[in-house]
């Protein structure tokens, strides 16, 4: 199983001397040979000197434009706290909390420098908590600023709660973030993060999810602008009856890159989850990537899985980079499944709306809006979805 | 009073292997209100002139002329063509994902009619004609021809001529892979709009099983790229009961 391959460092002009750095990843075998490795088993520590300098064959690094993203992988980042607004309703609170407290660290585990990076910097994580029936909250950040940082954002939902959390990113930024969502027992948790931000931002996130008995999450992700956004989310799925869902959807533009690798480590008997990511690219440019790891382990009896990724490439000049991986542990599943599929524009949708008297331009709207939609209509919150709805419209607007 | 009017029509079709041509010659003149059957061996191209009708891309008029009203069809875009009026009922519709059936129909209405068509009525016009053709109301929730049976993709394609009321309407293999119940609630939602909007129909079809449903006015034998043979209703009965073996004496059969 873990036969060991020359990894791609190896094979560099220069390759790296692992006895000569004070780096903890990928010195197994001590060779510079990185074994084929189940995925749960990637080095994962909160130190960031226990990762080597960023180099663009490494695995987790090799789609990212690592130039643009080097002030969050290399020197310690400001991990001062930050302006934020928050409203709630229910029983959600939202406040900063120290580093000793004893939530942090419960759901992650950083897995790449910039995830590490962003965790040996922070000075405080913004900890949102929900209890009881029907709590939520929406957190909007605009005043991130341009200089590198780091932050920490903390879900809770407690014990049996059911709560909607709304994350609102705008402005400028050059950060690197790790997110927490603890999903305690029989908890109903969905979280909708939205990328709104500047131009010329740069973000960087990890998010880990640890899903409790009986508990469920619903995990959104939309990414309609910034230069360089990528969002890692990892779900564990460690007890018994846990279930998740994990959308994405986004929309890039010419010179944009949009990343997400997806993680899901069904590690209990009974869980289920539901990955769909859909994604429009145009311009020149346009790369958007997407890594989508399924891991059924050893204790996943009775595991319901299913990912896939859809791109739909509006232009020539756009790249968009799609692999799932699936590994099963053990013979007892429900279902496992993945699905992979980037296509040009379907002319024969063009041509059957066209030939219903629906101007070009229309209906190339009508179909992209429908591509995406599938993933909006999966919200659940009307009144996200109406904004996105009217994001994407726009977005189509302007790309016309 | 209208006329769809098809001269000399010569089509070719791209393949890996080069252009082929289809159409060698085709003559066919339709009038409001008249329904036409062009009936036809596999491969004669019956869907040919369906596509070319309609603008498919894929299709390249090499010479002749379509004109509707005098106007030129065949300068028109494939939108413009169903503004002026000419409907294609397609063999094989295609899926719109995350595109409900009330959302497209509503926005076909918008374009054919140039304005948004009156929510009242517009919704009363819509149940009506589903009940007429038995389709259930969630149907038009769903998305546009997602996970439809072939009956149901049929249903929906009559349900849009008659809601979206064209001049012309070509019907391509309307009839096939629908069972007698269907091609029945099919036939009627056909003749209702002959009735109400004095429809000419051009009816592709290679059974005559259909044509015990909609009665032709004339019937067009389509062999090896050209009209063959043409008469009355009395021809399809011939073909019921010879075939087209007949026709197909040349080095055509395969």
């Amino acid at each position: 199983m873990s036969a060991p391959v020359v990894s791609a460092n190896a094979n560099t002009a220069a390759p790296t001397d692992h006895s000569k750095i004070a780096s903890r990843q990928h010195s197994v075998g001590g060779l510079g040979l990185t074994p084929v490795q189940t995925r749960s088993e990637r080095f994962a520590s909160y130190d960031v000197n226990d990762f080597e300098a960023v180099v663009p064959n490494h695995a987790e690094w090799k789609y990212t434009p690592l130039a643009k993203v080097a002030p969050l992988t290399g020197d310690a980042l400001d991990g001062s706290t930050y302006e934020y607004s928050a409203a709630t309703e229910g029983g959600a609170s939202v406040a900063w909390t120290g580093r000793d407290d004893a939530r942090i660290g419960r759901a992650g585990k950083p897995e790449d420098r910039a995830s590490a990076n962003a965790w040996s910097s922070f000075e405080q994580a913004l900890v949102v908590t929900l209890e009881g029936d029907e709590a939520s909250a929406t957190v909007s950040r605009s005043a991130i600023g341009a200089d590198a940082r780091a932050a920490h954002l903390l879900i809770h939902a407690t014990a049996n709660s059911r709560g909607l959390v709304v994350l609102e990113n705008a402005g400028d930024a050059m950060l690197a973030e790790n997110v927490e969502i603890i999903v305690d027992d029989n908890a109903d948790l969905s979280v909708v993060v939205l990328h709104e931000w500047a131009d010329d931002a740069v973000y960087l996130a990890s998010h880990f999810a640890n899903v409790g008995r009986g508990a469920r999450l619903k995990h959104v992700t939309v990414t309609l602008s910034g230069d360089v956004v990528r969002v890692n989310p990892t779900a564990h799925l460690g007890a018994e009856r846990g279930e998740v869902e994990l959308y994405g959807l986004y929309f890039a533009d010419a010179g944009q890159h949009i990343e997400h690798q997806v993680f899901v480590h069904h590690d209990g008997p009974h869980t289920k989850s539901t990955v769909t990511y859909k994604g429009a690219l145009q311009g020149d440019g346009a790369h958007t990537v997407w890594i989508g790891d399924v891991l059924i382990g050893r204790e996943g009896n009775g595991t319901e899985s299913y990912e896939q990724n859809r791109n739909l490439l509006l232009s020539d000049g756009a790249r968009a980079d799609s692999v799932p991986n699936l590994e099963i542990e053990t013979g007892d599943i429900l279902g496992a499944g993945h699905a992979s599929a980037s296509g040009r524009f379907d002319d024969e949708q063009l041509f059957y709306l066209q030939a219903r008297g629906i101007p070009e331009d229309e209906a190339r709207r009508l179909v992209v809006r429908g591509f995406l939609g599938e993933v909006i209509q999966k919200i659940g919150v009307p009144s996200i979805e109406e904004r996105l709805d009217a994001a994407v419209e726009a977005e189509l607007a302007v790309s016309a | 009073m209208s006329e769809l009017i098809i001269r000399d029509l010569h089509v070719s079709v791209e393949t890996e292997q080069g252009d082929k041509q289809i159409l060698k010659g085709v003559d066919l003149t339709i009038a409001s209100g008249q329904t036409h059957a062009i009936m036809g061996p596999n491969g004669s191209g019956k869907s040919t002139l369906a596509y070319t009708l309609a603008g498919h891309p894929k299709y390249k008029v090499e010479s002749g002329t379509i004109t509707l009203d005098g106007e030129d069809v065949l300068e028109m875009s494939v939108d413009e063509r169903a503004r002026a009026g000419l409907f294609l009922a397609m063999q094989y519709p295609v899926e719109i994902p995350g595109v409900t059936v009330s959302n497209f129909l509503r926005t076909a209405k918008t374009a054919i009619d140039g304005e948004a068509p009156a929510i009242r009525s517009w919704i009363k016009d819509v149940r009506a004609s589903m009940d007429n053709l038995r389709m259930d109301r969630t149907f038009a929730e769903r998305n546009v021809n997602e996970g439809f049976s072939g009956g149901e993709k049929k249903r929906h394609e009559i349900l849009q001529m008659e809601l979206l009321k064209p001049r012309f309407a070509v019907l391509d293999e309307t009839d096939s892979g629908l069972d007698v119940d269907a091609l029945k609630v099919v036939s009627e939602g056909v003749n209702r709009a002959k009735e109400t909007t004095d429809l000419g129909i051009l009816l592709i079809t290679h059974y005559t099983r259909i044509l015990r449903y909609i009665k032709p006015d004339f019937v067009h034998v389509f062999v090896d790229g050209r009209v063959a043979e043409q008469g009355g209703p009395e021809l399809a009965d011939r073909l019921e009961n010879e075939g087209y073996d007949r026709y197909l004496s040349g080095s055509n059969v395969g």
